[in-house]
């Protein structure tokens, strides 16, 4: 082990170069976990933000074709024009079955069949346009995770209890325990609120009043039926790939979040871009600060490095002699740098509105990549070492 | 006395090194010869002296003698082994094995202690340094006279001292052959007699050969042989009495 010894013993010789580029690797590590870290805080946030309150995948009923409204028998047809039917009731046949197949495909981890349609929510005077959600209570916490944002209440839903949002409570004048009455064509349902929630979503605060499943099917005259199958998937970029799965395995149409929120993944997909630019530029920087401390280290060494060839140390030795000052640099820096940079996060916490956190993936991240920037900016100055005419050197001009 | 120090003794006289019309040439488009056809033998147990004026060709051919370059032209041979036909690595290895060097500017590491810079040949050889080079690193310390300070660093010995330190590292490997360049060039009148008794003392109890190139015709003519170099000639070569 002679070469880690005589970088150490190099590294600790200099002292006042190794300060300087360690500080510099340190900066750099710092601005790197920093930068990463607020980034992937955004990110989480903005992912968390919008599929808190969605679902992952969507199974819809299969779409009646559309039909002629008169058939002619053939002699007799001129022409025909077959459109699209207006948007109307479409019952989900063998609801059960799907939810069956859906849950028993890989990445699928929860899943949550839902009856949705439109009432009016009335209290004494006030009324209110609302977006009736009905669905087993277990089942649809998986989904959206409404425990979560409760702000009163309990989170439950029995017969003849609602959850509703604060902003539609604030419309209505409603309070935890008072009694709303939700209206269809057709229908009435007396219900009391059970819960009221804080999602942070003005469609769903202002407009969701979630019923139990066989509350709401009974309301919007859909007993036995749903309108949907709501999903949550393992990893939710691969959203898409289990959306074409299930797709495959029942025949009925699947939507994925993405499908829906095209401008967030554009979004997510420049800001990564954006990291990653800003990512390569500080470690380029920390790469060249390296490299030229440890050439003129190089030079300042050359006749020691002379006097080491020419008693017996191999070329690959002294190679390896600055690879390991360039690895130690790297390291030592990875790890003040973290430190320092998640120091920075913390205290930047305290005044943004979402969590920032220094996981072991963004430290181990910052660990390889600092570890690879000081022995790629290591390898010119080491090979330059190597490569020195030991005669040359001892003289004084190698 | 290590074994390899008794080894050396008892093979006194044998060839070490031979050099057969040797010549060394720089430059690709201005070619300059510098040295013309050398033919040489040093043979074990020698304390021999190089002498010549500046641009004479002496350190390169004691470059060429240390397996620090290589000759243009001829032949030459380390223990028999003919060095032309040897890579890089066996080059480095042969001349860890089987040679020593000593600069006039002593060329200590300043990273390592005094202790360790004596052990570096042995650590350069093994690929590390080990607890059972120290007690050899010691005692070599010990014999050029400044065994209380193997735990010093370079930078806190004086100038002789720090001579003295070359001269134990150079010893290290137990070497059949000890390459000095000028080493007493940088030393007092007092501190360059201490340094050159030392290099006769291990000359003669331990059968090291010595090599000592110097531009001191007083240090030249207290060693056996003298050669001399003219413009990259050997023009002389016997006793001193016969050379000086």
């Amino acid at each position: 082990m002679l070469a880690p010894t005589l970088a150490w013993r190099f590294l600790r010789d200099g002292r006042a170069q190794t300060l300087l580029i360690l500080a510099g690797a340190t900066v750099g590590v710092a601005a790197f976990v920093f930068v990463s870290a607020i980034i992937v805080g955004l990110q989480e946030n903005l992912v968390d933000k919008t599929l808190g309150s969605q679902a992952h995948l969507t199974v819809l009923p299969e779409e009646p074709p559309p039909r002629p409204l008169y058939e002619a028998a053939a002699p007799t047809l001129y022409a025909r024009r077959i459109e699209e039917p207006a948007p109307r009731r479409r019952p989900f046949d063998q609801w059960q079955r799907a939810l069956r197949t859906l849950e028993a495909t890989p990445g699928v981890v929860a899943a949550c069949p839902k009856v949705t349609g439109s009432a009016l929510a009335i209290r004494g005077g006030a009324q209110e346009g609302v977006t009736v959600v009905g669905a087993d209570a277990a089942r649809l916490r998986r989904i959206v995770d409404l425990p979560r944002y409760l702000v009163e209440g309990r989170y439950r839903l029995g017969s003849g209890e609602a959850l509703i949002g604060d902003d539609l409570a604030d419309e209505l004048g409603v309070r935890l325990g008072d009694p709303l009455r939700l209206t269809t064509e057709g229908r009435d349902a007396d219900v009391r609120i059970a819960g009221i929630f804080d999602v942070g979503q003005q469609a769903l605060d202002g407009r969701w009043v979630v019923l139990s499943l066989r509350g709401a099917q009974t309301l919007l005259d859909r007993v036995g039926d749903v309108t949907a199958i709501d999903a949550t998937v393992e990893g939710i970029f691969e959203a898409d790939a289990v959306a074409e799965q299930v797709a495959a395995r029942t025949g009925l149409e699947v939507e994925s979040w993405i499908d829906r929120n095209q401008q967030l993944l554009t979004a997510l997909k420049s800001q990564d871009q954006s990291t990653l630019m800003i990512r390569v530029f500080v470690m380029l920087a920390v790469a060249m600060g390296i490299a030229s401390v440890l050439v003129v280290s190089v030079v300042q060494r050359r006749g020691q490095i002379g006097i080491l060839r020419a008693i017996g140390t191999k070329q690959r030795t002294v190679l390896a002699i600055f690879l390991w000052q360039g690895a130690f640099i790297g390291v030592v820096g990875a790890v003040l740098g973290t430190a320092i940079g998640a120091a920075f996060t913390q205290l930047l916490e305290r005044v943004t509105f979402f969590p920032i956190t220094v996981g072991p993936r963004l430290a181990l991240m910052a660990m390889l990549i600092s570890l690879g920037t000081g022995l790629a900016s290591a390898i010119l100055p080491a090979r330059r070492a190597a490569r020195m005419d030991p005669a040359a050197a001892i003289r004084g001009d190698g | 006395m290590s074994e390899a120090n008794e080894a050396n003794e008892a093979r006194a006289g044998e060839r070490l090194l031979e050099l057969e019309g040797v010549t060394k040439s720089f430059g690709d488009e201005v070619v300059v010869e510098v040295l013309h056809g050398i033919d040489l033998t040093l043979e074990r147990g020698e304390l021999a002296a190089l002498i010549g004026p500046s641009g004479s060709g002496k350190s390169t051919l004691l470059n060429l003698l240390g397996l620090l370059d290589r000759a243009t032209a001829g032949t030459l041979r380390l223990l028999g082994r003919d060095v032309a036909t040897l890579d890089d690595a066996a080059l480095t290895a042969l001349r860890g094995e089987s040679l020593g060097f000593i600069f006039q500017f002593h060329h200590l590491i300043p990273a390592l202690s005094v202790v360790e810079n004596v052990m570096m040949p042995a650590a350069a050889v093994n690929g590390g340094f080990t607890a059972s080079m120290r007690p050899k690193a010691e005692a070599l310390l010990e014999a050029v006279g400044i065994g209380e300070r193997a735990d010093s660093w370079p930078r806190e010995l004086s100038g002789g001292m720090q001579q003295r330190v070359a001269v134990a590292r150079a010893l290290m490997n137990d070497p059949p052959l000890v390459l000095a360049d000028e080493p007493t060039g940088n030393l007092d009148t007092e501190t360059s007699d201490q340094v050159f008794e030392l290099l006769q003392r291990f000359n003669a109890e331990s059968g090291t050969g010595f090599l000592i190139v110097t531009h001191d015709p007083d240090l030249a003519g207290r060693c056996d042989r003298v050669l001399q170099l003219v413009d990259g000639r050997l023009v002389a070569d016997g006793p001193p009495d016969e050379v000086l």
